[in-house]
């Protein structure tokens, strides 16, 4: 039976993570190659490397970095940040990664997400999606949640699958920074719509929120950044409570 | 030194870097020279079926990957790779595979009647051994629930060749085949963590 994936996601800049990070055992806290470690250690399904940094000149520290962490971390690879074109797919995939997450690029570029998914393939193209309630209807952000596209998030999530989209991250704005819980009632609304697998995200504080997720949704994984990061919640405390509670989930021997 | 096929397609450079990891001495070549000198073989692939074994056909690979495996040296068949070896995909149309292994590689979702096993299958499953994995080498290391990482459409459903199967709804996905010196793998063991290490430590000989 397929299992249901826990995902770190990292944040990015310059080619260190950034955010505070808190690893036992790890004296500099700001190394992606010893983060990914880490987790792959603990037991992470899957990484997801998101780049912020801001200027084109830094991208290379990027791609660097990804060669490092996929030289030494063997499970799946998601890299997001700064997509906006088939170049920009190319460059990361060439580097280690084994899917690459779209967001605002696709809506800049509505036939990035199709002509990528031709090239290489449908399970390499992630539709990454910020998604907040404007009156009354679930409304697709863009720039790291800032703009407001105007665009209906459930409508932009199926056309995404149409164009060739093999997976989707579903990130509340609503939920997101509040550790209440995941965004069931979104991401029901997004089930509805798409038959593609959903990684969720936005929102996770403690293990009964992913228990509630996985119980209330047909999400495939969960995604968090802070609750991991400042060792709020440890990987394997999350599996073993899950797996207590007949969530199947990879275990390390 | 275990050489990896280049024949155009798909990314090599997790399966190199995880060779690597584990201190195996690899090369990644479309020659006949190397290939023929090579210990061990790993034919890798994602994409197409088609596409792929005409690619394998225009380099002249298919002839020789026949003859260097019919003499016995170890060939592994990664994720498409493995799929090559069978004698043909319904994967858009009917295709020729080397035919190395007997059996037909068909749709994932003809099989899956269930709504919520979503095809592609993307992520982790459970391997079970069937009666011919206890004696198959890449299963030498791997324990009862491990689990490995998918990423595919099409399958072979469990055959007299399958040493790990994972359940997928109805499917019966192997995971793991093997007829003497010929084996596949449907999952990606340069993208499975610690146990992946290990099948490839396994054929590899180490």
């Amino acid at each position: 039976m397929l299992t249901k994936r826990i995902i770190p996601c990292l944040d990015i800049r310059d080619g260190r993570v950034v955010k505070g990070v808190k690893f036992e055992g790890i004296q500099d806290v700001t190394d992606p190659v010893d983060a990914a470690a880490f987790y792959n250690a603990q037991g992470a399904d899957e990484l997801v490397f998101y780049d912020i940094t801001a200027t084109h000149e830094n991208r290379g520290l990027f791609v660097d970095l990804l060669r490092k962490v996929a030289s030494q971390v063997f499970i799946p690879l998601t890299v997001g940040g700064g997509i906006n074109s088939l170049d920009d797919f190319e460059r990361v995939l060439s580097c280690g990664a084994d899917k690459v997450s779209v967001n605002s690029g696709a809506i800049k570029d509505p036939g990035l997400i199709e002509a990528a998914a031709k090239k290489y393939g449908d399970q390499c193209v992630v539709l990454s999606m910020d998604v907040k309630r404007v009156d009354g209807e679930f409304r697709l952000f863009s720039a790291g949640g800032r703009i407001d596209t105007g665009i209906d998030a459930l409508e932009w999530a199926y056309k995404g699958q149409e164009s060739g989209a093999g997976e989707l991250v579903v990130n509340s704005i609503d939920t997101d920074g509040v550790r209440g819980g995941f965004d069931i009632e979104l991401l029901c609304a997004m089930r509805a719509v798409s038959t593609l697998p959903i990684i969720a995200s936005g929102g996770a504080g403690t293990k009964e929120h992913f228990l509630e997720l996985f119980e209330q949704v047909d999400v495939d994984a969960g995604l968090a950044a802070s609750i991991f990061h400042f060792k709020e919640l440890l990987i394997p405390d999350l599996k073993e409570y899950l797996n207590e509670n007949g969530i199947e989930v990879r275990m390390l021997k | 030194m275990v050489a990896i096929v280049d024949y155009g397609v798909g990314n090599l450079f997790s399966l190199r870097c995880s060779l690597e990891y584990i201190g195996q001495e690899c090369v990644v070549t479309g020659g006949a020279h190397l290939l023929s000198e090579a210990d061990n073989i790993i034919l890798p692939g994602v994409g197409a079926f088609g596409d792929a074994a005409d690619k394998l056909r225009a380099k002249g690979l298919d002839a020789l990957l026949r003859e260097l495996a019919g003499a016995g040296k170890p060939l592994l068949g990664i994720c498409l790779g493995m799929q090559l070896l069978f004698e043909r995909s319904l994967e858009y149309g009917s295709h020729q595979g080397l035919g190395l292994l007997p059996g037909e590689i068909v749709p994932l979702a003809q099989d899956v009647g269930d709504p919520s096993c979503r095809v592609p299958q993307i992520g982790w499953n459970t391997l079970e051994p069937t009666d011919i994995g206890a004696a198959c080498p890449l299963l030498e290391r791997v324990q009862p629930g491990d689990c490995v990482y998918y990423v595919h459409s099409y399958y072979l459903p469990k055959s007299e060749v399958t040493a790990a199967w994972s359940g997928y709804g109805k499917a019966k996905v192997s995971g793991i085949v093997q007829r003497k010196n010929v084996m596949g793998t449907q999952f990606h063991p340069e993208k499975s963590g610690k146990v992946g290490l290990e099948i490839l430590r396994a054929f590899c000989g180490q």
